[in-house]
């Protein structure tokens, strides 16, 4: 159970007490995309806005387990800021990561790297993969 | 009968400290199964019912005496088993053939929030196509479908009943029978599902006198990929073909074609001859050990689990009164995806999520839940290794502060 135990206590559980960037907002200026998972319930909705090639804001709502929301959470504090290329080169990292597949490590993941661990339990990298590929969905939407 | 004996039939249980409680899901296979797949696989695997050979005179007669035994297996005719992909299949059979083709906006189809997705769907689609109504039966306060509200849905437009015969959820044994004779009065046919009730009660669909029954080979020791359609003669013989091609026609002209007498006029293609060849020595196993002795087994499991569970603090049961081996359960304030990862850590398999019947997770009023399902292969040590599980995964996630 050491495995878990890291996992959980580190970023995870911070931000599924207490997730940052929570709630729609109501704004044509946002790109909403929503994912769901029918097999285990995890439902997510991210939306983003960019502006001059800059991820203005992240925002995400939905439920699920702990590592789905935690990760919907810490994904929008690592990219709300950086330019929409160096994001996207995040979460591509990031989701490579967890695949398992080659991952260019010069990439800082920030608090996200936590998630590496989720490598050994193959189970759930879709629990953590989820608010990614959402926010991957809303660039795509918004080029 | 004794599980510590029948365990060592399956080879997954090698591993002793494998504790597999998702039977519900699917079940292991036991060796005698897996020897008969490889069976066909290595001494006649040819195709049934065509070749003018030998070899495929032996595969043809072992496929169809297969048939056979299902057919003895649940009290039915021999014409009336036809050969599916599974549950699925043969239900979703029944609502494209005899749905689709009998029912128009005048009728009424009676489902329930207790049934698997592939009980509900394809008559949610019958009802979106040819506009029938599609009614549900009120569950009672512990997610059952009773009589007494079986009765306030049915009435004379009701032309199909379609429903479980043992919930894949909450484990509940529908009053079937009672169900089936009602409807029956009223002017309606029944399709019932019995994926979980063939694995572990004794079917007899003359005495319950239903029209149609459903099941699956591989939640009853048989091999993924085969599953059962038992229907009617009468109704059967009326019914169109929903797929056609191959050894399911008779004679075939530019512009029309005539079909073979049922079971095969809904077989079309190469069936899966080694699958059912596979089922038939399922179907011996079970009766080897006695499907009575297995759900009284089941029920004693199940039973002993619940009274464990229930002292420890923070688990809800959501089927605590279930009449099968089937335990619906969540630890409060820890999501079900989160709890199985240590259930998993500890080399124990569960289910987590909506088991494919979201109207009763609604119902429940919880994102999800977990789901514990035991079967002949089951032991008390199980029981009390998933119980300590409970209570640390139960400590754990307290730990680290949910």
């Amino acid at each position: 159970m050491k495995d878990l135990e890291l996992l959980y206590r580190q970023v995870i559980m911070d931000h599924y007490k207490n997730p940052r960037n929570k709630g729609l907002i109501n704004d044509p200026g946002y790109k909403t995309i929503h994912i769901k998972n029918p097999t285990c319930g995890d439902d997510i909705t991210v939306q983003s806005k960019i502006e001059n090639g800059v991820v203005k804001d992240i925002r995400h709502d939905g439920t699920g387990c702990s590592i789905c929301c935690s990760s919907a959470s810490v994904m929008s504090e690592t990219l709300i800021g950086k330019n929409k290329e160096d994001a996207k080169k995040i979460s591509e990292t990031y989701i490579n990561m967890l695949t398992n597949k080659e991952y260019d490590e010069s990439v800082d993941l920030e608090e996200a790297i936590v998630y590496k661990g989720v490598r050994k339990f193959p189970a759930r990298i879709k629990c953590a993969s989820i608010a990614w590929k959402a926010f991957e969905g809303t660039i795509e939407e918004s080029e | 009968m004794d599980p510590y004996i029948l365990k060592k039939d399956f080879p997954v249980l090698n591993d002793e400290t494998l504790v597999y409680l998702d039977t519900a899901a699917s079940s292991l296979k036991p060796i005698q199964v897996i020897k008969k797949l490889d069976e066909y696989y290595e001494k006649y695997s040819v195709n049934v019912h065509r070749g003018v050979y030998n070899l495929s005179y032996i595969a043809t007669e072992l496929y169809e005496d297969s048939r056979r035994k299902v057919s003895e297996f649940i009290n039915a005719d021999f014409s009336e088993i036809i050969f599916t992909r599974g549950a699925s299949s043969a239900l979703n059979l029944v609502a494209t053939s005899y749905g689709l083709n009998n029912l128009t906006s005048v009728d009424e189809i009676i489902v329930s929030e207790l049934e698997h997705h592939s009980q509900v769907l394809p008559w949610q689609n019958v009802s979106n196509i040819t506009k029938a109504k599609l009614v549900y039966v009120p569950l009672d306060i512990e997610g059952r479908i009773t009589i007494e509200n079986f009765k306030k849905v049915l009435n004379k437009n009701t032309k199909i009943v379609a429903l479980n015969y043992i919930s894949n959820v909450m484990g509940y044994i529908s009053p079937i029978k009672e169900i089936i004779r009602l409807s029956h009065e009223a002017g309606a046919l029944v399709s019932v599902d019995a994926a979980q009730a063939a694995p572990h009660i004794a079917i007899d669909v003359k005495d319950i006198d239903c029209d149609f029954l459903a099941f699956s080979g591989h939640k009853m020791l048989g091999p993924t990929g085969i599953g059962v359609l038992y229907g009617k003669r009468k109704l059967l013989d009326e019914m169109p073909p929903i797929e056609f091609g191959g050894d399911m026609n008779d004679n075939v002209n530019l512009y029309d074609a005539s079909w073979k007498e049922v079971p095969y006029k809904f077989e079309t293609g190469t069936p899966i001859i080694a699958g059912a060849i596979g089922l038939g020595a399922a179907i011996d196993y079970l009766k080897e050990v006695g499907l009575d002795n297995i759900a009284k087994h089941e029920l004693e499991l199940k039973d002993y689990t619940v009274k464990k569970l229930e002292e420890i603090e923070d688990i809800v049961i959501y089927n605590k009164n279930a009449d099968t081996g089937i335990i619906a359960f969540n630890i409060e304030g820890v999501h079900p995806h989160d709890a199985v990862t240590f259930f998993d850590g500890d080399n124990i398999c569960m289910r987590a999520g909506h088991h494919c019947a979201q109207l009763i997770i609604k119902w429940l009023k919880v994102v999800a839940t977990l789901r514990v399902s035991f079967y002949l292969y089951n032991t008390i040590e199980d029981c009390d290794k998933f119980v300590e599980s409970v209570k640390g995964a139960r400590d754990f996630f307290k730990s680290v502060g949910f």
